[in-house]
């Protein structure tokens, strides 16, 4: 078994979901990387898309910036917002890459405020920027985040970007796009899906060494489990090498 | 038409078409001479309490030095629309210049950090404040440029924000489907930075474009910063380089480098160390204050703040980071 750290597990298991010929919108971090990645491993015909308008780039290099320079080098298109956000309202876009400061168990996001005031927030965040839109139109979305009690709550304090809302139908009963949806969330600790009636959160699979339990104590509502859980399958030493030497030598990502 | 749920975020320009169509009538088509000193064109076309939009993406192809001016010159109770605002909205949070702002993103500059003044400013209740997402104020922007008074959309719906947005939810009279609607917003300014534009402000962008060929045709006003002036011939030879057409446009500001330290594609990349040094300066309040001064008010014109960042040395080491030649 090869060795790696957390954040090089999260990016290859994220990778593995794209499957070959898949269209997705990434951001910086670790999304690009986990697309970079994708496309080099499982999907190679991937198409990968930034939300300013960079459309299927040869990335040389991590980007800092969704709209900068080196998301439309050797690019097929230097596109527009308004291009690639019809693009997700037309269904072109399979996966999106999404985060929050907080993410609940329908797997709604809030990247907007904490607080129980919208008015008077404890503390302002960037906002909804192209994270509403993406959780709306696309057809899956895609979170990578660190698995930690306080991100992982019963409700998150506003709903910027929509997972299941309330659970059962009501994503659909909103009017967002059927079948759309937050699809997996990539942790630390464990894979989640909700693939399940109630559209709540439930563990799919297990980092190695973690518990059901481990899991369960970084969250802070309850989980549901699914019955087959099993060990999430391990980088492969190959998937690693084109992570550290081709997608992200200089180690921004994965040396965090 | 049915309407499921209004949201209840206040609407700061108003979106009847026919109020544009007016000023817009008036607009000169003629072939004229736009270019002014930027001096002349903020204190001409930004005026204290009018709604003021900004082109590019944040730290990408924004109009910096346009924004110093606006600070220089002291211009307040703006509107703002606070779209993908990154490190413009941190320099016009630094001057208090706004006192009202469509939301989509703010105080943020991506994967650099949170703008700690920015966010200070926005928590302190000096900012009213309506919530919407990119796509939404894109489609904003795209419906003033088309004339109506809204589109619609299916993001948003669902949301938090949608609450405390100005969009409604209504049926579509087609589907029966729910939609969310977008109005159109006509600022009374838009400020944009682009490669070339001649004498006349056909403008020329290279690179993503964001919102910006809308953004241009549904300002009432478009002020364009511009690397370089080129003549006419050059779009008169290749006429499918303009973006921006000459009768958007009311002043043309020829500043090369006028968007570092943001990456203005194919031409540098962005200062990461300057914007660092933002961030880390807004910390402390003095520190703050004189990084101000000394960047911003004491500088007699754009060409003095990059002389005081590196002058032609660092521009050209940002072109080549630009093109990868390390």
């Amino acid at each position: 078994m090869s060795e790696y750290n957390s954040m090089e597990m999260m990016i290859c298991v994220a990778a593995r979901f794209m499957e070959d010929g898949c269209s997705a919108v990434v951001g910086t971090g670790a999304p690009c990387a986990a697309g970079m990645l994708a496309q080099k491993t499982t999907s190679p015909n991937m198409l990968i898309l930034f939300e300013a308008g960079g459309v299927a780039p040869l990335l040389p290099t991590m980007p800092v910036s969704v709209g900068d320079s080196r998301t439309t080098w050797k690019a097929l298109m230097a596109s527009s917002m308004t291009e690639t956000m019809s693009l997700t309202a037309r269904g072109m876009v399979d996966y999106a890459f999404l985060g929050g400061a907080q993410i609940d168990k329908y797997g709604n996001l809030n990247s907007t405020m904490i607080g129980n005031d919208y008015r008077h927030p404890k503390v302002r965040l960037p906002g909804s920027g192209g994270a509403n839109d993406l959780a709306s139109n696309c057809w899956r979305v895609m979170v990578i985040t660190p698995h930690e009690k306080r991100r992982f709550v019963e409700k998150v304090d506003f709903i910027t970007s929509p997972g299941y809302l309330e659970g059962r139908s009501s994503r659909d009963d909103s009017g967002l796009p059927a079948d759309t949806g937050t699809y997996k969330i990539v942790t630390n600790l464990a894979v989640m899906g909700f693939d399940n009636p109630e559209r709540q959160m439930e563990i799919e699979t297990l980092s190695p060494g973690v518990t059901v339990e481990e899991v369960q104590e970084n969250t802070g509502f309850e989980l549901l489990i699914k019955s087959d859980v099993h060990e999430t399958e391990p980088p492969s030493k190959e998937t690693l090498r084109i992570l550290r030497e081709e997608v992200d030598p200089h180690k921004y990502i994965i040396g965090r | 038409m049915k309407v499921y749920f209004e949201g209840e975020g206040e609407l700061f320009t108003n979106p009847d078409p026919d109020i544009a169509r007016k000023h817009f009538r008036k607009k000169n088509k003629t072939l004229v001479d736009k270019r002014m000193k930027i001096e002349d064109a903020i204190g001409k076309f930004v005026k204290d309490g009018e709604y003021i939009a900004i082109g590019g993406f944040g730290g990408v192809r924004v109009p910096t030095a346009l924004m110093h001016e606006i600070l220089r010159q002291g211009k307040k109770e703006l509107g703002l629309s606070g779209h993908t605002a990154t490190h413009d909205f941190q320099i016009l949070a630094a001057g208090e210049c706004f006192n009202r702002c469509d939301i989509a993103y703010i105080i943020g500059l991506e994967a650099r950090g949170i703008s700690s003044n920015a966010r200070k400013y926005m928590e302190s209740g000096k900012v009213k404040t309506t919530e919407w997402t990119n796509a939404g104020m894109a489609w904003r922007f795209k419906a003033a440029a088309l004339g109506i008074p809204f589109l619609l959309g299916r993001q948003s719906l669902g949301s938090d924000g949608i609450k405390w947005s100005a969009s409604k939810v209504i049926e579509c009279p087609y589907t029966s489907k729910k939609y969310a609607t977008f109005p159109a917003l006509y600022p009374d300014v838009a400020l944009i930075h682009v490669h070339e534009a001649d004498k006349y402000g056909n403008a020329t962008i290279r690179g993503v474009s964001i919102a910006d060929h809308d953004l241009a045709r549904a300002a009432k006003h478009v002020v364009i910063s511009c690397e370089r002036i080129v003549d006419t011939e050059e779009f008169r030879n290749d006429p499918h380089k303009v973006m921006i057409p000459y009768f958007c446009v009311d002043a043309v500001c020829e500043i090369p480098h006028g968007c570092y330290p943001g990456n203005m594609p194919f031409e540098y990349f962005s200062d990461e160390d300057h914007l660092k040094e933002w961030l880390t300066v807004e910390r402390d309040p003095e520190k703050f204050k004189a990084f101000l001064d000394k960047n911003i008010f004491s500088c007699k014109n754009f060409n003095e703040y990059l002389e005081k960042n590196g002058g032609l040395d660092k521009m050209q080491e940002l072109r080549k980071k630009e093109f990868l030649e390390e």
